[in-house]
């Protein structure tokens, strides 16, 4: 048990009790906070993992964009100060049973695929090398390289997928707008 | 050890001194490019402790706390307003070799991310003040940060493509003068998008003083609103620094840029401070479908075509 693996577990902490939280709070601004602190340790979580650039893409975009675009959802509908009441769905234990099952998924595969692997084995050092920090595996260069050559084309499917979603979302509003002026 | 402790206080200092030297700047340049004196009596000399004065007297104003509103997130908006800035100030290098308190890899992403928390202070205190006029503030601000931040990412990735780098020490390194013609727009959407991001005159209007009272602030008053002042002008030093490290290299001049160039980067700094100043006195404020208009029409389709740009002298070059 290294310091690094004592503030991994402590930031690991952190996360999952934001997290618990922000599904249990009554009061829905409060939730979307706690979504920030858990959003911070999952990046901290990162920083550990010497995954640098990662981490703070994760601050860039979800703290400062999907919690203030959350946050700017909330306020335009509804944003009482104090406890909100019918927050809660009524489906806790499907909700329960499907977030274990997600959380089960997930574990399971992501130990699967990287059971073996170390933080520091950099593929791209030479076997004598003590050190090459320039490429260790969290580094910009090395995530480029692996998205941009090994990984191509699940990243451009996933920028289809995504350009997909955005026209659906402007047809879908477009189509209310012009059936509310044909009226 | 002790290099490390004595270069966070170094730190500290600057944070310090920094946003009261742009505040009394823009006491004192307002003034005179409205025709008046500003504050003349504070201090004998041309009333240079002004600020200090104000700051005791916010000191020693009553800590007021509206009945209706959410106590903990009130009290602890100015400082998430307040402590993102520091945290940039630290790695942004000021001179070379080394001149900076923390040298980050991904340091663009880490400044622009960083910043982008600041913002959500603002937020947090247009919420928990219970006030209509805050709320709507508080609105205010987050449709602008959604709509600025985009154009600002785009122009900070540009160079940082030019410069083959995302550390800001490397791409002040990288920086030829040829990069002021080759960036401009870029460096131009920048400033823009961060001043808006600093809710800056023209860009004031989740503050709006006339309709709106202060937004977001309306409800502070004491330490807590010197805070969010304070807020703003380490905001004010931190683009000015970052535009100056991204777009105008930094520590490099046409002289003297070699250990004493921080002078360069402070002059910079000055300079760019004084336009933000200027602009707040040369332009009325803009409405908000006119702000998002900017946003959306022009500033994102430049920093796209500034990064295009970029893209294709970087490979023809190259």
């Amino acid at each position: 048990m290294t310091g690094r693996d004592v503030v991994f577990a402590l930031l690991g902490v952190v996360a999952v009790g934001a997290g618990l939280l922000v599904v249990t709070t009554r009061q829905l601004v409060h939730a979307a906070l706690w979504l920030v602190v858990s959003f911070g340790a999952l990046a901290g979580c990162y920083l550990v993992l010497t995954a640098e650039f990662v981490a703070w893409v994760q601050v860039l975009i979800y703290v400062g964009a999907v919690v203030v675009l959350l946050l700017f959802g909330i306020m335009l509908t509804r944003a009482p100060v104090g406890p909100s009441e019918g927050l809660d769905s009524g489906n806790r234990r499907a909700a329960l049973a499907v977030a274990a099952g997600t959380a089960a998924l997930l574990v399971t595969v992501l130990v699967m695929g990287f059971r073996g692997t170390r933080l520091n084995d950099a593929p791209h050092c030479p076997p004598d090398a003590t050190s090459c920090p320039a490429r260790a595996n969290g580094s910009a260069e090395h995530l480029g390289e692996a998205v941009f050559r090994t990984w191509v084309l699940p990243f451009e499917v996933l920028s289809v997928l995504l350009l997909a979603a955005l026209v659906g979302a402007i047809v879908l509003s477009r189509t209310g707008l012009a059936t509310r002026r044909d009226r | 050890m002790l290099e490390v402790v004595g270069r966070l206080a170094l730190v500290a200092a600057a944070f310090a001194v920094l946003p009261l030297l742009v505040g009394q700047a823009e006491h004192k340049v307002m003034a005179h490019m409205q025709g008046r004196l500003g504050p003349m009596y504070a201090g004998a000399f041309h009333g240079w402790a002004q600020l200090v004065a104000d700051g005791v007297k916010f000191a020693q104003k009553e800590d007021v706390v509206p009945a209706a509103a959410d106590r903990r997130i009130f009290k602890l908006a100015p400082a998430v307003a307040l402590v993102p800035y520091l945290l940039v100030l630290l790695v942004i290098p000021v001179g070379p070799h080394g001149q900076v308190a923390l040298d980050l890899g991904p340091g663009v992403f880490f400044a622009l991310a960083v910043m982008g928390v600041g913002v959500i202070g603002a937020i947090m205190a247009g919420w928990a003040s219970a006030n209509k006029y805050s709320l709507l503030g508080g609105m205010r601000v987050t449709a602008q940060l959604m709509s600025y931040e985009l154009p600002m990412v785009f122009s900070a990735a540009s160079v940082a493509m030019a410069a083959g780098t995302l550390s800001l020490s490397g791409i002040v390194e990288q920086w030829r003068w040829y990069w002021l013609p080759w960036q401009l727009v870029g460096g131009a959407v920048f400033f823009v998008a961060g001043l808006a991001e600093l809710r800056r005159p023209p860009f004031d209007m989740p503050v709006a003083d006339s309709e709106i009272i202060f937004g977001p602030y309306t409800e502070y008053g004491g330490l807590r609103f010197a805070l969010f002042l304070l807020a703003e002008y380490a905001g004010i030093v931190v683009l000015c620094g970052l535009t100056t490290v991204l777009f105008l290299g930094g520590w490099k001049g046409p002289f003297l840029d070699g250990p004493l160039g921080w002078l360069w980067t402070l002059v910079k700094v000055f300079a760019l401070a004084f336009a933000v100043i200027w602009f707040r006195v040369s332009y009325p404020r803009l409405r908000e479908d006119q702000l998002q208009r900017l946003a959306w029409a022009w500033l994102v389709p430049l920093s796209l075509a500034q990064l295009a740009l970029t893209g294709v002298l970087k490979v023809a070059l190259g």
